[in-house]
């Protein structure tokens, strides 16, 4: 097993053949996918592809039902949340889940929150080290981190949940369609971000259905198709024409239902 | 390449303190640090428009109470009717505080509700009747307390325990709840007493609703308040100053604490030109802090709002929604539990319709009016002391009046849905501005 894990050193993260089935639907089927540190992973492919459900995998939403988890060249389990949270792993969902009730620093540490005395929140402390993140991140169209995220626009919605990522020696950073509801300038400002965040030594993996966002950021893509990966190639050396194929016709290794059969 | 991955994201922590020293060119997007009181008030005045209205309709309705009451029925305005109020608002707002808590967890489309309160208090007013009877078995006053209290917080964990893990909704748990706990009244009050009517002998008990304090206690009290408040109100401007953080201008802090002293000061002096500062208000002071303090500074209170705001956000953020769901309704219980004994010790008795009437409609009323959002998420503890003096008020003028109860209702039933209206205005105008 270690060999395997060996045989893609340069990797954060890998993942071998991981699966995931919900009843008689293979979601994922022997998927491997890698991502570096230091690098934007764009994730693409049709609807139901399986983008969504790699992911939760990953953070042990629904953790596979076969296949090994690498994370720092470790073998390593993750079963829930937690485990992936304490790893370095970190999300940014579609609906990014933000509490709109609470302001940018509740956001932020929300789940986690400092507190001293062992009872009383360290408001202070919370404030101060939300600011940091926000302004590591040249964030600064926030009028202040104490405004409620009701009243944020949506790129700066997006901007307060990657900081909340990013907050906790996370070391990868997934964002599921950052920018799916975003106008042209936050797009943008979104698009600098992941960029940033690459350059700063994480490992990013940026899932979009919008293939001229992804050449504009992305360093490496990871195609899949019908739950099984088809393709990983390297931005420099591909045009937008080659993924479009591959998303719609990239060759599956296994015929599932076959397989399925071979391995009874 | 462990160097790399190692090394990065420490690299990054490295860099925040300088980036904190760089603020100066970076925090320029940031509020700046010192505000003027002129535009500390502009802040406020465009946060009302944005639907965060504070305790401003409360003062508005209580002075046009004062004002129509008063002119009305000169009994309103006295200082014997002021610590009549004193002493009526009193059970509804213990178990508005519960009820605050239950409409926070409200998570958007279902309500959360608990439409069994007032009969859950009146099982832990009739437990501690029940155990005081002299003899019988003759508990000491503290043990009937805790006994009463324990029931109806293991209530609320019974509630809660059907709601988060059967998946019914705490509107059909509740409402099956008011009729089974009504019923367990009636069947306790009438297997212990032929007459369906058990009073209450120890004094310390009747003392709970009635007591008053002595001149210079009250005075005593008040003061420490004003000045508690002062000092917790400077100490924060102050951290906050010293941390280079955006604080309130001092104008406004002193200002404030200006309003709560007249306001205290004032509360004593009135009620002392009567019988006195009433116990159970003070109780119930000490109460409200308590649970503000749980509310606004612990993580378990942040986690409150959190599952009101977005119970989806909270649980990704890793908190046992579930868990916190419970937590609320034993709070609840255990505020129906405190809010039961002053409801008995004030009538002096327990009786076959205690907890019936209209202490239920009043004490949703109270949390609503105060300014508790019933859509989850908003609102702060102290409004269920609001919205009390608000019903109390209203219903105390119409009793001065001598209106008759049909009267009664349909009034307080339109300023319920007065408060209702009000709420859900202010919420289209926070979401209208959170789509902006
Ligand atoms: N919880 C679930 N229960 C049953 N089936 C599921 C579940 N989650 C995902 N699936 C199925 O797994 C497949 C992959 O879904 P997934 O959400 O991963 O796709 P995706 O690539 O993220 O698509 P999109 O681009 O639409 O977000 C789909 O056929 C979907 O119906
Ligand atoms: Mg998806």
């Amino acid at each position: 097993m270690s060999e395997n894990a060996a045989a893609d050193g340069e990797s954060l993260l890998s993942c071998r053949g991981a699966s995931k089935a919900f009843g008689a639907v293979h979601a994922l089927y022997k998927v491997d996918f890698d991502v570096r540190a230091g690098e934007v992973m764009a994730l693409v492919g049709d609807n139901g592809a399986g983008k969504s459900t790699l992911i939760k995998g990953v953070v042990g939403i629904y953790p596979f039902d076969e296949g090994d988890i690498y994370f720092d060249g470790q073998r390593v389990k993750i079963n829930n949340p937690r485990a992936a949270a304490s790893l370095g792993i970190e999300v940014v969902y579609q609906d990014l889940a933000l509490a709109d009730n609470l302001d940018v620093v509740a956001n932020m540490f929300l789940g986690r929150e400092q507190v001293h005395n062992r009872v009383v929140l360290d408001e202070l402390a919370m404030e101060h080290r939300s600011r940091e993140v926000l302004e590591s991140l040249s964030v600064t169209t926030l009028q202040s981190v104490r405004q409620v995220v009701a009243g944020l626009s949506g790129g700066q919605r997006q901007a307060v949940a990657v900081a909340k990522a990013i907050m906790w020696d996370s070391k990868l950073v997934i964002l599921d369609e950052p920018t799916a509801a975003l106008g042209v300038a936050q797009t943008r400002q979104v698009l600098d971000l992941l960029r940033r965040l690459a350059d700063q030594g994480f490992g990013v993996v940026f899932i979009s259905h919008n293939l001229h966002d992804i050449f504009e950021v992305a360093d490496r893509v990871t195609v899949l198709r019908l739950g099984q990966q088809v393709g990983v190639i390297d931005r420099a050396r591909a045009t937008q024409q080659e993924v479009v194929e591959l998303i719609t016709a990239g060759e599956l290794a296994y015929v599932p239902g076959m397989e399925e059969s071979a391995d009874q | 390449m462990s160097d790399q991955t190692d090394d990065t994201p420490a690299e990054t922590d490295d860099q925040s303190p300088d980036s904190a020293d760089n603020s100066g060119k970076r925090t320029a997007g940031f509020d700046a640090p010192h505000e003027t009181s002129g535009q500390y008030l502009n802040h406020r005045l465009n946060a009302m428009r944005a639907g965060e209205l504070g305790a401003l309709p409360i003062i508005i309705g209580l002075i046009g109470i004062a004002i129509v009451f008063g002119m009305l029925e000169e009994q309103f305005l006295t200082a014997r009717n002021f610590t009549n109020l004193l002493l009526q608002m009193a059970p509804i707002s213990f178990l508005a505080i519960g009820v605050v808590f239950i409409l926070l967890i409200a998570d958007g489309e279902v309500v959360s509700i608990d439409l069994s309160v007032a009969f859950v208090a009146a099982v832990g007013g009739t437990v501690l009747v029940l155990l005081q009877r002299p003899n019988d078995p003759g508990w000491p006053w503290w043990a009937c307390i805790l006994a009463a209290i324990a029931v109806t917080t293991a209530i609320g964990l019974l509630h809660s325990l059907i709601i988060t893990k059967l998946g019914i909704p705490s509107f059909i748990t509740t409402l099956a709840g008011l009729l089974v706990w009504s019923g367990v009244v009636l069947m306790l009050t009438t297997q212990f007493s032929s007459a369906g009517t058990i009073r209450i002998q120890d004094d310390t008990l009747v003392g709970l609703a009635s007591n008053f304090l002595p001149d210079w206690l009250g005075w005593s009290i008040g003061v420490a308040v004003v000045i508690v408040y002062a000092a917790a109100q400077l100490t924060r401007m102050r951290s906050r100053q010293q941390r280079g953080l955006n604080a309130k201008p001092l104008a406004i802090v002193l200002g404030q604490i200006v309003a709560v002293a007249a306001i205290t000061l004032g509360a004593v002096s009135i009620a002392n030109s009567d019988r006195g500062v009433p116990q159970v208000t003070v109780t119930l002071a000490v109460f409200l802090a308590f649970w503000t303090f749980i509310a606004s500074k612990t993580a378990f209170g942040r986690h409150i709002y959190a599952v009101g705001g977005n119970d989806e956000a909270a649980r990704r953020a890793g908190i046992n929604v579930d868990g916190v769901r419970i937590a609320v309704f034993m709070v609840n219980g255990f505020m129906a539990g405190v809010g039961g004994i002053i409801l008995v010790s004030r009538l002096r008795s327990v009786a076959t319709n205690t907890g019936g009437g209209n202490l239920l409609l009043n004490v949703i009323a109270a949390a609503v009016i105060g300014g508790t959002s019933l859509f989850g998420g908003h609102g702060r503890v102290v409004s269920a002391f609001y919205g009390a003096l608000v019903i109390t008020s209203i219903q105390n003028g119409m009793d001065l009046l001598g209106m008759a109860s049909g009267t009664k209702f349909v009034v307080t039933g339109i300023v319920l849905l007065l408060a209702v209206l009000i709420d859900s205005v202010s919420k289209r105008r926070r979401s209208a501005r959170g789509l902006a």
